[in-house]
Parts: structure tokens; C-alpha cells; sequence
């Protein structure tokens, strides 16, 4: 039985013929949306849990990481790793990725294995197996996967300082993979209490796209997943807040495998709300503008073209977030710049935006291009899938995603002024140089 | 008078269930081929252009001028310069981006059907009007020389550039289609154009659209785009042989975590063995269930993943493969690996493997046609290989047409432990008979 009744909405009732979205809710408070797009005989179906690295206790950075590594080890039906062979004998690739919000598996598969693979999904919510010996090896794999993605990369692990500089009280400060001296001491009690915790249907979504309609989905959906009961007592995700920040960070990051010295900035800035994604869709602008291309943006104009101070500029927003987010800056300087020289040119820049504003001819172009991104976004149909799946697990509803496109068509020029003025504050930033060398330079 | 011809409309009957997609082989009336897929449920076109040369053709001397010149491309054309041909593609909300391999330029374009004629407009422009001005020139030349700086401090792509190297000495294969500081610092706005007149010609030039567009109007786009190219293309490099026996090199790099590249001469993609060779490589090295990964990852926890691939290129072909781990444990995962390599040239895959290996390759060939760029990347690979449309029709027959005797045979015959070169970037632990380069 459904909770309520299945609504149909349209993605985009603006343009053209669009994808039909549903969305409904299972006895046990398990979310299903589909999205159908009949095009090829193929599904992505995804299980997302309103859980990630941002909801792990103090000192364990890294477990549900950690343990989405290990959801693809054995249940009581399933040996270690059959569930990836059983996709791949059929033709299908799997996966999975953990964010700070949230922790998502998915399986791309030919539309008629849709009770396979949510079968083998199911399964793994509730029945994993694990042994002390899985738990070790797959520890060594992440301390790999670690070394490879930060380690090695001077510029990473410079992310890294950069983010915990700039949340000191919220746990977006951690990193995903977690800290390696935290990694080498996760043990099973980690994983399996946070897995106990959160891996529950009323903590998590279906979201089913491709092939399907919402009928089949229901039904197998009812079937496999409705036998699970609901976790009792989900903790609410309440996260330390940041306190207000008072004074610029700086961060110098020396590296002697660092080829060319770098900087980028941050600045907390408001996310994506229910009912409230103005001043986000606002700031999806202010990036593109500022940044958004090696053309035309205005630090593109000022740092690149106009002088020969940067090679490169970039700007970047990621709105998608349960709590606040932050505001990207990054400049590359010209040989011989230094980042003392760099970082000036771009507050000059900041400073002339502010005080000039918005080009209009640049800001319809962008609208036009914001509202072709839609059309070109429905070629990618699990990218759709992702987009509802990172949404629902960061604080939104459907209806928000639905009404996302239609907010950043509403935008003003003096929107983005609005926001760009609270959030480009000095004394809220944290800025990092990365410099080759082990000594400053 | 258009000269359009339909020369087949194909339907992809080995998808299941109710897929189709018709391919259509027209020709243009200026006689320039092009595969269709029509798909109007989406008001967009996506386009994908080909041209066979790429960096192969640069000149001695000038090794990284092709490139130089594909990154030249959406930076000013006829009247326009960069800024001005980026607010007129804004504008139209067109995506146009360029690429060069060894083998091959690419072009990729996503046009709206509300205003295709003028982004098809835009895109001609770029290709047969580059401006090359002296402003955007020393632009690309700080970019690239960063890119090469960059690359030299990466251990992935130090291993990579040591092995070509040695793999193929004095050809465009041994060496990074960027080129060196010195051949970047020295290109000329001449050697740029130089490059344009090499590489960007219709003699080989392959086209796939997808989306909503008619074949009437596809055959005119397509000629407004490329039939301003010359026809004429100079000849490129000779085959070459991969010449780098077996061993092991380490190049000395500060860093925590070694990278190995390894390499083994290859198949032809033409080969009659290729996808025999396929599928003993999926066993061998392709995927979590491979013999590899689940030795060195699963197992044993010395790696986040290993993977091998045949690689064949126009001139050459080699196996490939790569993996990370820790410098202390990086001689014992290199040694596994020339353990699998070894116990599968001797005894071969099992008739489960080879089962598990086709049954993926089979079902997973159709899930690759599931989009428009997709698609249209597919068809435009197809015929730079000398595909016909309707192998996709027997493609997988092919693959179920392999049989045990036939993988086994292959299994031997191609891969080669004494003749596998390990190189090794970083500080690595435990590794015998290495030399340096």
C-alpha cells in the first residue's frame, strides 16, 4: 500500500517533452522516485541513505567511507563480492560514492534485470556479514585508495588544510576518506554501528531511472524492500553550527612535488533549502560570472586578458548541501607572478565586480545558457537520477528539484548583487597558496 | 540538387526488449559521409567529427604544435576574437571542444535544434577561419608550458612518458603529444598554421550525428562545416614496431605511494584474434573480478585498483596496465602481477572464466548506447576502424563465437612475461633486477 498517492510531475513543464517523474513512499517511509526515459533498454537504479562522513562520531573520520567499501562484502545470501559479479555476468557496471551527506549505490543494467539487482540491494540494508579479516584487508585497500587520492596529490592534500581551516566546528572540516591516522584505527564496531544506525528504508531512497515505469518499480519495490521495518529512532542530523567567523584565514601549503604555485579562496555560503533556493540559484550566477569561463568571466577579463597576471581562473558553487556551503575561488598565476601578486589582482577584480556589477548582455547569455543546460541535462539520465538522489539526502524535496530550473530563470541582476555582497566578505574567507619547495617562497 | 542516399537503416536487434537504433550511412551532397541516428524527443543535436592525423603529423622539431593548434581552436575565428567567438557561442548556448590524440583530431558539438543553423555557422567558422592571434598564442604557450611542468611532477604521467619512450625511441609515440618546454617555448604562429594545414583536412574525416535533425539537413550542416577543409593530407608516420623488451625500471621520486605503468606489445584492432585477446584480458586484468584485482586488491589489500587493456593505436599496439601501492609493498604487488601474467600465457583461462568474461562483454555492449553524445561517440569510433553500421548487429556474435581452444590459444600466443616492462615511479621497496632509465 502506498503511504499516498503517486504524484506525476513534470520536470520541466517550460520546454518541450520532458522526462515523468514520480515519486512515492513505501509502508516502511522508503522513498521511491522514478524517472522514466524510455530512449534505451536500460535502468540506473540507485539506493541513497541520508547518512555520510558529516554524520560520523568524533574520532572516526572515514567510517562511512568505509563502510561503503564494505557493503559489497558478504550477507547471509551473498558471498564477498557477488553482487558486483552477478551485475557484471549480466552485463552491468556498479558502484557506489559517499559524500559528507550522503552515501549512494548504484547498478547500470538492462532495464529486465530490475528485480536482480534490487533484490541483491535489499539485502545488503540489512544482512551484512563481516569478518575481522575482510575488515583489515579492505582497510589496506583504502589506505591505498587514500595514498592515491591525496597523498600523492600535493594539491589535495592542500584541499584538505583548506577545508578544515575554514569549518572549525562543523564536520564538513573532516575529509570524506577521513584522516589516515583515523582510517588505520576504524575497527568493525565503527562501521557496524553507523551501518546499524542509519542503513534503514526510512533512511533512504530509491531512485530508479531509464526504462521503467513507476508501476514495476512499485511493485518490486514493495516486494523487496517493503519486508524491511523501519529503524525506530533515527537520529536527527543535527551537526555542530560554524561560529562567526571574524578574521581572514591564510593558509601557506609548501610542497616540493608542486610543479606551479596555486591559490584558491573559500567563504561560507548558504545552500540549497526546502522552499528557500533563491539566494542559491543566485549564487550559481555569481559563480558563472565570476568565473565560469576562461573567456568571459570576469576574472577571466581582469587576471588573463586585460593583464597577463593568471593562465587560469576558476569560480564554483555547490549549492546541493544539508547545511552551509562554500563559495570557490581559484586563480593560476603567469610564470613569475607570485601568489601575493595574484591573490591582490583578484581582490581588485572582487573589489571592481562590486562595484560595477553585473554585465547584462553576460547575464542573459548566462540565462540562456542555464535554461539549454536543462535540455542538454535530459541526455544524461542518470545524472537526472543523481541530481534527485543528492537532493533528498541533502535536506530537499522532489517539488524543490522540480521548481530548481524555473528559481534560476527567476534570478535579477540584483539577486546576484545581493549575494555576492554577503557572501565575497574579506574577513569570512580562507585563502590557501600552494608553493613548490619545502620552505617559503 | 542534393545528393542524399540512405544507404541503409539498420535496427539494433541484438538489444533486448523493444530498442532500436536505425543508423543511417548517408552521404552528403558535397560527398562527405555521415552516420544518423535521428532521436527528436530531445531538442538538441549532438555531432562528432573525427580527422584522422592528430599529433602524428607534427613536424620534426615541432612536437607539440598540433596540439598547440587544437587548443587554438575556439580562440577567435573570421572576425572574431576569443572573447567575441566565446559570447557568440554563449549566446547560442552551443558546446564546441576539441581534442587531439596521436591518431586523431576530435571535434564535439551540442547545438540546440532552435538554433542550429547559426551555432552550425559558428562551429564552420572556428574550423576553416582560425585566427591564431598573437595575444591567444602566448596564452595557450604559458598554459601548455604549465601542463608540461605539472606532468613532470606527476608520477602517473613520468611513468607513462618513461615508457613510450623507451617503447617507441624517435617516433611521435615515444613522446608526449604537448612536446617539451624547449619545442613549446620555440613554436612559431607559422608552425601553428603549419599544423592547421596538416591536420585539419576532410581526406579522412569520419561524422555521426544524433539527435533531432533530418538527413536533409544533417548533409547540408555537414557541408558547411567541413566542406570548406582542404581534401589533401600529408602522409603521416610509419607503422612501428613496439621495441621494449622486458624488465624493470625505477624512476626516483619523493612520494609516498609508487606508480607502476607496465606494458607488452599488443594486437591489431583488425586482428581475427581481437576478441579472443578481449576477452582473455577481462579476465586477466579487466574489472573487480578479475584475476588481478582480486589478487592484489582483494585479497592482499596492496592497491585501491589495477586494470590492463589492449591499446591499439593506428601505428601500434601494446598492453597496457597501471596500478598504485604504497612504496613498501610495491615489490610484492609488481610480482604478483608477473605471476598472473605468467600463469595465464602457460595454462590459460577456464571454461567458467571465459563464460563470465562473455556473458558481461555481451550484455554489456548494448547499455552503451544511451544517449545521444553516446551514441554518436560510438558510431564515429566504428568507422574510424573501418567498421561497417550493422556490426552492431553481429558484434556480439562475434564475441559468442569465440570459443576456449581459440582464448587459450590467444592467452599463449600474445601475452608475454619475459617480454612484460615494468617502470616504476617513486620510492618503491622490494623490487629485483630494476635498472634506471
Amino acid at each position: 500500500m502506498l503511504r499516498f498517492a503517486i504524484l506525476v510531475l513534470m520536470v520541466l513543464p517550460a520546454l518541450a517533452r520532458a522526462q515523468q517523474v514520480t515519486s512515492a513512499f513505501l509502508d516502511n517511509g522508503m522513498q521511491v522516485v522514478v524517472i522514466e526515459d524510455h530512449r534505451a533498454p536500460a535502468i540506473f537504479h540507485s539506493v541513497w541513505y541520508r547518512t555520510g562522513a558529516a554524520d560520523e562520531p568524533p574520532g572516526a573520520s572515514g567510517a562511512a567511507h568505509f563502510l561503503e567499501h564494505l557493503m559489497f562484502k558478504a550477507t547471509d545470501t551473498l558471498a564477498a563480492g557477488e553482487l558486483s559479479a552477478r551485475v557484471a555476468a549480466l552485463g552491468g557496471s556498479d558502484n557506489a560514492a559517499t559524500s559528507s551527506d550522503y552515501t549512494f549505490y548504484y547498478q547500470r543494467i538492462a532495464a529486465d534485470r530490475l528485480p536482480v539487482v534490487m533484490r541483491m540491494e535489499a539485502d545488503r540494508m540489512r544482512n551484512l556479514r563481516l569478518t575481522p579479516d575482510v575488515i583489515d584487508t579492505e582497510r589496506g585497500v583504502i589506505i591505498e585508495e587514500r595514498n592515491q587520492r591525496v597523498e600523492n596529490d600535493p594539491d589535495a592534500l592542500a584541499r584538505e588544510q583548506g577545508m578544515a581551516a575554514q569549518y572549525l566546528n562543523h564536520p564538513y572540516g573532516a575529509p570524506v576518506i577521513g584522516w589516515m591516522h583515523e582510517i588505520e584505527a576504524l575497527g568493525a564496531a565503527d562501521v557496524m554501528d553507523f551501518y546499524h544506525l542509519y542503513y534503514s528504508p526510512n533512511n533512504a531512497i530509491l531512485v530508479v531511472a531509464g526504462d521503467v515505469t513507476p508501476g514495476e518499480v512499485m511493485a518490486f519495490a514493495r516486494e523487496y524492500f517493503g519486508p524491511i521495518p523501519p529503524a525506530p529512532d533515527l537520529p536527527e542530523r543535527i551537526r555542530p553550527d560554524e561560529p562567526p567567523q571574524r578574521a581572514a584565514r591564510h593558509l601557506l601549503y609548501a610542497d616540493a612535488r608542486v610543479a606551479q604555485p596555486h591559490l584558491w579562496r573559500t567563504y561560507l555560503a548558504p545552500e540549497r533549502n526546502a522552499g528557500d533556493q533563491r539566494d542559491a540559484a543566485a549564487l550559481v550566477y555569481l559563480a558563472e560570472i565570476l568565473g565560469g569561463s576562461p573567456f568571459t568571466s570576469v576574472l577571466a577579463r581582469d587576471l588573463t586578458y586585460d593583464s597577463r597576471i593568471a593562465t587560469d581562473t576558476s569560480a564554483g558553487y555547490q549549492g546541493t548541501s544539508l547545511d552551509v556551503t562554500t563559495f570557490r575561488l581559484a586563480v593560476t598565476p603567469a610564470a613569475g607572478v607570485t601568489p601575493e601578486q595574484a591573490e591582490a589582482a583578484m581582490d581588485a577584480s572582487l573589489a571592481r565586480f562590486l562595484d560595477e556589477g553585473v554585465d547584462p548582455a553576460r547575464f542573459e547569455r548566462l540565462r540562456t545558457q542555464l535554461r539549454a543546460s536543462e535540455i542538454y541535462a535530459r541526455d544524461n539520465v542518470a545524472g537526472l537520477a543523481q541530481r534527485y538522489g543528492a537532493a533528498l539526502t541533502s535536506g530537499l524535496s522532489v517539488e524543490d528539484v522540480q521548481d530548481w530550473p524555473r528559481i534560476l530563470l527567476e534570478v535579477s541582476a540584483a539577486d546576484v548583487m545581493r549575494v555576492a555582497r554577503a557572501v565575497l566578505v574579506p574577513e569570512r574567507s580562507v585563502t590557501t597558496w600552494v608553493t613548490p619547495g619545502e620552505e617559503e617562497n | 540538387m542534393r545528393r542524399l542516399l540512405a544507404a541503409a537503416v539498420l535496427c539494433l536487434a541484438a538489444l533486448p526488449l523493444r530498442a532500436e537504433i536505425a543508423i543511417q550511412e548517408l552521404t552528403s551532397p558535397g560527398g562527405i559521409g555521415v552516420w544518423l541516428v535521428e532521436e527528436h524527443s530531445i531538442p538538441f543535436v549532438a555531432l562528432e567529427i573525427r580527422l584522422r592525423g592528430g599529433a602524428n603529423l607534427d613536424e620534426p622539431g615541432r612536437r607539440g604544435a598540433t596540439n598547440a593548434m587544437v587548443w587554438l581552436m575556439n580562440e577567435g575565428s573570421g572576425d572574431m576574437d576569443s572573447r567575441a567567438f566565446a559570447e557568440a557561442s554563449e549566446a547560442l548556448a552551443a558546446h564546441f571542444s576539441f581534442g587531439v590524440t596521436d591518431d586523431a583530431l576530435s571535434v564535439s558539438a551540442m547545438m540546440l535544434t532552435e538554433n542550429l543553423d547559426a551555432a552550425s555557422d559558428l562551429l564552420a567558422l572556428a574550423l576553416t577561419e582560425p585566427r591564431f592571434d598573437a595575444d591567444a598564442i602566448e596564452r595557450m604557450r604559458a598554459d601548455v608550458l604549465q601542463t608540461i611542468a605539472r606532468r613532470a611532477m606527476n608520477p602517473g604521467a613520468i611513468a607513462g612518458d618513461t615508457l613510450n619512450a623507451m617503447a617507441y625511441p624517435g617516433h611521435p609515440y615515444g613522446s608526449d603529444l604537448k612536446g617539451t618546454a624547449d619545442s613549446v617555448a620555440a613554436l612559431t604562429r607559422d608552425d601553428i598554421l603549419a599544423a592547421w594545414h596538416n591536420a585539419m583536412t576532410r581526406q579522412d574525416a569520419y561524422v555521426a550525428a544524433v539527435g533531432d535533425i533530418t538527413p536533409e539537413a544533417l548533409g547540408a550542416l555537414v557541408d558547411k562545416v567541413l566542406g570548406g577543409l582542404p581534401a589533401g593530407a600529408p602522409p603521416g608516420p610509419p607503422h612501428v614496431d613496439y621495441a621494449l623488451p622486458g624488465g624493470t625500471t625505477v624512476v626516483d621520486f619523493p612520494t609516498p605511494q609508487s606508480v607502476a605503468v607496465f606494458a607488452q606489445r599488443g594486437i591489431a584492432i583488425d586482428d581475427p584474434r581481437y576478441f579472443a585477446a578481449s576477452l582473455v584480458n577481462r579476465v586477466l586484468g579487466d574489472g573487480m573480478e578479475s584475476r588481478l584485482m582480486q589478487e592484489l586488491r582483494e585479497k592482499r589489500g596492496l592497491t585501491y585498483g589495477v586494470g590492463t587493456f589492449l591499446a591499439p593505436r593506428d601505428l601500434s599496439a601494446m598492453i597496457l596496465g597501471s596500478f598504485a601501492s604504497a612504496n613498501a609493498t610495491m615489490g610484492e604487488a609488481v610480482a604478483l602481477v608477473r605471476g598472473e601474467w605468467a600463469k595465464i600465457a602457460a595454462t590459460g583461462i577456464t571454461a567458467d572464466e571465459l563464460e563470465f568474461a562473455r556473458t558481461w562483454m555481451t550484455g554489456e555492449y548494448p547499455l552503451r548506447f544511451d544517449g545521444n553524445g553516446a551514441i554518436a561517440r560510438i558510431l564515429v569510433g566504428m568507422q574510424m576502424v573501418g567498421l561497417p553500421a550493422d556490426y552492431v548487429l553481429h558484434r556480439n556474435d562475434y564475441v559468442d563465437a569465440v570459443t576456449l581452444d581459440q582464448a587459450n590459444r590467444v592467452a599463449a600466443e600474445l601475452f608475454d612475461p619475459d617480454g612484460l616492462h615494468v617502470v616504476v615511479v617513486g620510492r618503491p621497496e622490494g623490487l629485483e633486477d630494476a635498472s634506471t632509465p
